[in-house]
């Protein structure tokens, strides 16, 4: 295939109009000595239906949607309404760039204000911005912002918060002057309150954590904002899985000062782990130190409202170096599912959304714990994921799940070597009672 | 045109938009115990589908598109997205792979980063990639990552990473968390890397170049060669920004150049949507030396089997969760083999074409501060217009009512006033001529009416917005007392 639009005779007219009568001309300024002179090394040109034919055949490779699963661990499988998938496949909201030229971007301009209202309404902030890559990334850019404000070099993090995000706050953090430290969790998997109040001290930043957290247990993040303050350390709040802000009292209500998270279960398909949907929310205060675009609203010549890309003397195109992230391109096409989905559920359907996702794992973690050979590992309370400890061996639990057609969950051993033989399961809205009851029982068979 | 409210503004109690299964469990009572739950989300909205699907569909009417129109936005690679891409990144084995799935159960996904892997190393000639970074700005952080975990292991990271000063603002952005200290480098008068100024600055202080080339300009580094063996000798890294790689694709590889590390912008260059700011994705090619940090995981092939590999003790760690924008990447190999070699060798070619043609046409009527010849791009200033009192801005806001998107304006920052034109290859000659003709027209009416610029545009949704009142005065989010506007 070829999407160039030039005709022979066009591109003969121009070659005269430019003065030359050939394009090779034009690339006289590459040095001989770079150019290819043999044709690149990939297949030859794919029409459409050979195109179709091979990308099915590597489809089919995938096996995984055959089963019913359990798994979520910061990618969940929620609903999406028909609309959504209908509106954001427009062409005028996949095919523009950044809306650098505000009169004639207002729809994605207006989109990502109605995004930032909706993440401050969901968190109980003041300002949200229009997006960041994902989950893991917005918690390191939260550790980022929170050393700038504070000008103090220690990071708390809770080893609760999923290990790839703490794996990303590393990566991030590394070369700067900045100590990242894990606080221990306790017995109800929550966060370790005396190791907490023993690493937090007048050289702390930030106390970084999740809620629900990686093993699904809320935090009380009222108690750990509080004991943060006591320090004048920043207290910030990662949700991995934010439909929990449909039940959950607000973290802003709790004394959060940055919330950020993963906004994939808001309309956006697993998709093998993206492109998902960063989202960041502070207090107003902090507003010259927050990370990425900002949408906000001015008038026109006339006074008509209208909505524009502000403050952009934090970000790196004006600043540079001293830019508060160097965050360019985001997930704006994410966040458009994501306003859709969560203006078509809506004040109730949100709430409804988050009720039937924390009855139905308690209704499913009440059932398994009763299972002989099956222990729940804390004892906090869960929203949509808990923690069971097998007395058998995983692995062969696993294919033995495997073999009636269910993914039971991930194991953690790996992330966490202190939970052997331990399996984090996720229960959604898009689980029935007949899933998870034939689950339960398949679970009963295994151990016994 | 119908004034669109915010969705906030015709939210009605009780109304719906989307409704559940009823839950089909057993009630539990008291499962939060002594955790606070929330009151009604307030100010949330209550609206029904058909409002939501009329609320989005008037605001997608304002949107100016690729799919609507030319839109030379210099740097941003704005070509056509392919609709197969589009519709093969639907298709429901991937829509509903999870990431954290058996790697048995998820062959299929892990064969598309793979071979993805595979078509871009050899058309831009580096040794391995990874897929991981989300855009280009982190791809630029994780290649300085790269280099920086590199030279400590050879003792000492340095302290220093030179950057040219017609460069992305992202490029002193990255260098900067990675823990480096910027030092510019001038450009001389045609534009291009001061060989003998690099020379002057690269010390065995310095971890880096970090260089765009064909640069912002659009003008090829001629002695690309001279510049990478300048900084190599004194044991340095040269790290390459692909924005512009669109010039490149078919004709030359920043492998052959000495580069030992690049990102590219999969949606500029390999046509995936810019989803008016994203999902990107922003690959980046090592050369073999610094093969051993990329990020974790890896993806292993034996035997046509696939597996994540995260045993790699040098690794940098990860950037992101899981394993990139998947789907983003799955569209640009689409991209990739729907062209093949010849079609990927027409992209720089067409690419360049169309902007010299532009840049032919318009030479008479603007100013060109460098005269050196020029790649995919050219950048006018406003230089002849500002003796009429017309600055780009207004240009830029003229071209709206002539149907086109402006340029991208102000940058590179070396040129004052810039207009950065970057057609691509996908546009028609007819297209072209109507944006050559539109910036003709506004060249005489700048001459001879001024203030029908100053005043531009006219046509559009809203008018020229007040965006210093909007910094000054900030207005982030709805709230329901600042309504009735």
């Amino acid at each position: 295939m070829s999407y160039i639009s030039l005709s022979e005779k066009d591109k003969k007219e121009m070659l005269a109009k430019i003065g030359i009568s050939s394009v090779d001309e034009l690339f006289q300024c590459i040095p001989d000595d770079l150019k290819v002179n043999q044709k690149l090394d990939v297949p030859e040109a794919l029409t459409e239906p050979e195109l179709t034919r091979q990308i099915e055949e590597i489809a089919n490779q995938n096996s995984y949607q055959q089963f019913l699963s359990f798994l979520g661990a910061g990618a969940y499988s929620h609903v999406i309404p028909s609309a959504v998938d209908y509106l954001s496949s427009r062409g005028e909201f996949i095919s523009p760039y950044t809306p650098y030229q505000p009169e004639i971007s207002q729809g994605t301009l207006q989109i990502i204000f109605e995004f930032q209202t909706l993440i401050c309404q969901l968190t109980g902030m003041d300002i949200a911005n229009a997006s960041l890559y994902d989950g893991a990334s917005g918690a390191a850019e939260a550790a980022l912002m929170a050393h700038r404000i504070k000008s103090r070099r220690k990071i708390l993090v809770a080893k609760s918060i999923h290990p790839q995000y703490r794996e990303v706050i590393q990566t991030y953090t590394r070369n700067l002057e900045l100590s990242v430290e894990e606080i221990d969790f306790s017995d109800r998997g929550e966060v370790d309150f005396e190791d907490l109040n023993k690493k937090l001290d007048e050289d702390t930043a930030a106390v970084l954590i999740q809620s629900p957290n990686f093993f699904g247990v809320i935090e009380h993040i009222d108690h750990i904002s509080a004991l943060t303050h006591e320090r004048q350390a920043l207290s910030v709040v990662v949700v991995a899985e934010p439909v929990s802000l449909g039940i959950l009292e607000t973290p802003g209500n709790q004394g959060a000062d940055i919330v950020t998270g993963e906004g994939q279960s808001f309309g956006l398909p697993l998709s093998f782990g993206g492109p998902y949907l960063g989202f960041m929310a502070c207090q107003k205060e902090f507003l010259r130190q927050f990370p990425g675009r900002i949408a906000g609203e001015t008038k026109d010549v006339d006074g008509k409202r209208g909505f524009v890309l502000t403050l952009s003397a934090r970000e790196q195109h004006i600043r540079r170096e001293r830019a508060t992230s160097n965050i360019c391109t985001n997930q704006a096409w994410c966040a458009l599912r994501a306003t859709i989905f969560l203006e078509l559920l809506g004040k109730k359907g949100l709430k409804e959304l988050a009720w039937q996702n924390i009855q139905k794992a308690n209704y499913a973690r009440n059932r398994i714990s009763l299972i002989k050979g099956i222990e729940p590992r804390f004892r906090g309370a869960c929203f949509n994921e808990f923690i069971i400890e097998f007395e058998k061996p995983w692995a062969d639990i696993d294919s033995f799940l495997q073999e009636k057609g269910i993914i039971g969950g991930l194991c953690v051993t790996n992330s966490y070597p202190e939970l052997s033989n331990c399996v984090l399961v996720c229960v959604t809205e898009s689980h029935k009672k007949e899933d998870i009851d034939r689950f339960v029982d398949h679970l009963e068979e295994a151990c016994s | 045109m119908i004034r669109e409210p915010l969705i906030f503004e015709i939210s009605d109690s009780g109304k719906r938009g989307f409704l559940l299964p009823k839950l089909d469990v057993p009630v539990i009572d008291d499962i939060l115990g002594d955790i606070p739950s929330r009151e009604e989300i307030d100010g949330f909205p209550e609206v029904s589908e058909v409002e939501v699907v009329r609320h989005f569909t008037r605001l997608s009417q304002t949107n100016f598109c690729i799919d609507l129109g030319f839109y030379p936005l210099g740097s941003c690679t704005m070509k056509y997205n392919p609709k197969i891409n589009e519709k093969l990144a639907l298709t429901r084995e991937f829509l509903l792979s999870h990431p954290e799935a058996s790697q048995d159960l998820t062959q299929g996904s892990l064969k598309i980063l793979k071979v993805t892997e595979e078509l871009l190393k050899n058309i831009t000639g580096m040794d391995a990639y990874t897929l991981q970074p989300s855009a280009g700005a982190q791809g630029e952080l994780v290649g300085m990552l790269l280099i920086r975990a590199c030279l400590e292991e050879r003792g000492n990271p340095r302290k220093i990473v030179l950057i040219p000063d017609s460069a992305h603002g992202t490029n002193p952005s990255s260098a900067h968390i990675c823990g480096y200290k910027v030092q510019e480098i001038k450009s001389n008068d045609q534009g291009t890397v001061d060989v003998a100024d690099l020379a002057k600055n690269m010390t065995e202080d310095v971890a880096a170049l970090m260089v765009t080339n064909p640069n912002t300009l659009g003008v090829f580094e001629t002695e690309i060669k001279e510049i990478t063996d300048i900084v190599h000798t004194k044991g340095g890294f040269v790290y390459m920004d692909g924005a512009n790689l669109n010039a490149l694709i078919g004709t030359c590889k920043p492998g052959d150049m000495g580069i030992d590390v690049i990102h590219l912008n999969l949606h500029k260059t390999f046509s995936t949507p810019h989803g008016g700011g994203g999902p990107g994705s922003g690959p980046v090619g090592v050369k073999e030396e610094l093969k051993p940090y990329l990020p974790i995981p890896i993806i292993d092939e034996k035997n046509g089997i696939f597996r994540l590999n995260r045993n790699q003790p040098k690794s940098i760690g990860r950037v992101r969760s899981f394993y990139g924008n998947f789907l983003v990447v799955l569209k640009a190999m689409v991209y990739i083999l729907s062209l093949g070699p010849a079609g990927l060798k027409e992209i720089s070619e067409i690419a360049v074409l169309n902007s010299n043609y532009i840049r032919k046409s318009l030479e008479n009527e603007y100013h060109l501060k460098y005269l050196t010849p020029t790649l995919h791009e050219c950048v006018f200033s406003d230089k002849i217009q500002k003796q009429n009192g017309v600055n780009n801005l207004d240009i830029a806001k003229r071209l709206i009512d002539y149907g086109v998107h402006p340029p991208t304006m102000s940058f590179p920052l070396i040129v004052q006033g810039a207009l950065m034109i970057e057609p691509t290859e996908t546009e028609s000659k007819r297209d072209l001529d109507r944006f050559i003709e539109a910036m003709k027209q506004i060249a005489h009416e700048s001459r001879n009416n001024p203030e029908v610029l100053k005043n531009a545009p006219h046509v559009s949704y809203v008018r020229r917005l007040d965006e210093t009142s909007a910094a000054r005065n900030p207005v982030l989010r709805w709230q329901k007392n600042n309504t009735d506007k």
